[in-house]
């Protein structure tokens, strides 16, 4: 190495705004919606699922991406898959210790984060090829992605599926009386899909270059 | 027998891995573009849920649970290693669908050239985890009960594949919105099914 880089140079910002707009990995990439969708009723797991997502795929990218030279190419999917779920295992213990409650709502989704496919995915494309610096912000650049959306459905279902934001009320008792109810049906799981698909609909009727043919 | 049904029935309609759980939507909104490849990847699943289900359990049954080790002898019997299930189930099935992969390709070729490309994408597929876990969570306790559990998760999303991609395949004809075009109407369309689904919550079983 000639030369080192800097902490903050311009391929690394760009591998940071990267995920967050032209390359989302929900709204563009269709990676990691298996594990999104459920958790999304309250605004509270989604904020809990998104940062266990971060740390996960974050830390994944810098084992991995530290590990690269060393990894036999045959066997990288288990060891990937072993970095990963041992990741996901300290951050369920850690739920279950300090947020039982939020923990319990999750179920089965926490240990899910193991087969998120934005996690195998960046490890795959990312950090298999990449020192280990820029493969954390491209970790943790994917994991904010994928949590914007996730707090914009969560924030939207829980406001107009039962009034509340992070279980406090905030539709004034008002309105109540001028006959405003809370659309029950924004709790059940389809609207899950379908608010994440009107959000993909503005997102790229605001940024052109993505709509497909 | 009614028993095993009900299940099945449970797990195809009432809690489709699709619509109810979103479990496995990574390649079920990347494969469904034509019936064909999604029949392929829908056989798949059921074939690798069928056999990595009833293994976990046993896994479960007899090692990882609370006082599962105790067939080894009394001081085992207070030993609980059920935080190690993550790491187990997901090994267990990377590991299964590598044999199976390779068995069927000794086997079966043609069976391989239908599945091929298929196989190994599955190991990362949720719903083949989501269904270990839901089966630790739940506590079925036969085998009968895990087997049926695994056939009825596993028809409920090739039936959610397959008639996703039929419908995709009609969509081609009609005029989306520019900004809406492929990911967004399949998002739509998804939700609109999951209603459709909805109505199957009320049967009592």
């Amino acid at each position: 190495m000639s030369q080192k880089e800097s902490l903050f140079s311009p391929k690394i910002i760009k591998t940071f705004l990267g995920p967050l707009n032209q390359n989302n990995p929900i709204a563009v990439q269709v990676l990691g919606i298996c594990s999104a969708l459920a958790v999304t009723v309250q605004l509270k797991p989604a904020l809990v699922m998104a940062i266990s997502v971060i740390i996960v795929s974050s830390f994944a990218n810098l084992i991995i991406s530290l590990l690269r030279n060393t990894i036999p190419t045959n066997i990288r999917i288990i060891v990937q898959l072993v970095v990963i779920a041992t990741l996901v295992i300290i951050v369920d213990q850690v739920l279950k210790a300090y947020v039982y409650d939020v923990s319990k709502k999750l179920s089965v989704f926490v240990g899910l984060i193991i087969t998120n496919c934005i996690i195998m995915g960046r490890l795959e494309a990312f950090a298999m090829g990449n020192k280990p610096w820029v493969s954390f912000v491209d970790g943790f650049a994917n994991g904010v992605g994928y949590g914007i959306i996730l707090i914009l459905v969560g924030f939207f279902r829980e406001l107009f599926g039962s009034g509340k934001i992070m279980g406090i009320s905030v539709i004034p008792e008002f309105f109540y009386q001028m006959g405003y109810e809370n659309n029950g049906f924004m709790i059940l799981p389809p609207m899950a899909l379908i608010t994440i698909g009107i959000i993909i609909w503005i997102h790229r009727s605001w940024n052109k270059t993505l709509i497909e043919k | 027998m009614e028993y095993f049904f009900n299940i099945l029935v449970k797990a195809i309609f009432i809690e489709n891995m699709v619509f109810a759980f979103f479990l496995g939507m990574c390649s079920y909104l990347a494969v469904s573009k034509t019936v064909k490849t999604s029949n392929g990847l829908g056989i798949a699943v059921i074939f690798v849920l069928l056999i990595t289900v009833p293994l976990n359990y046993l896994i479960n049954k007899y090692v990882l649970g609370e006082g599962a080790l105790s067939w080894l002898g009394e001081s085992f019997a207070d030993i609980d290693l059920s935080y190690l299930s993550f790491i187990v189930f997901i090994a267990t099935i990377a590991a299964m669908v590598q044999l199976v992969e390779m068995f069927v390709e000794k086997f079966s070729p043609a069976l391989y050239n239908a599945l091929g490309i298929f196989l190994p994408l599955i190991a990362v597929n949720c719903a083949i985890l989501g269904a270990s876990l839901f089966m630790q969570e739940r506590e079925y306790s036969t085998i009968t009960e895990i087997l049926a559990f695994a056939i009825g998760n596993g028809i409920g999303w090739w039936l959610a594949i397959v008639s996703l991609a039929a419908i995709r395949e009609k969509m081609a004809y009609s005029n989306v919105p520019a900004p809406l075009r492929g990911l967004g109407i399949t998002f739509i369309l998804t939700g609109l099914m999951a209603i459709a689904f909805m109505s199957f919550m009320g049967i009592q079983i």
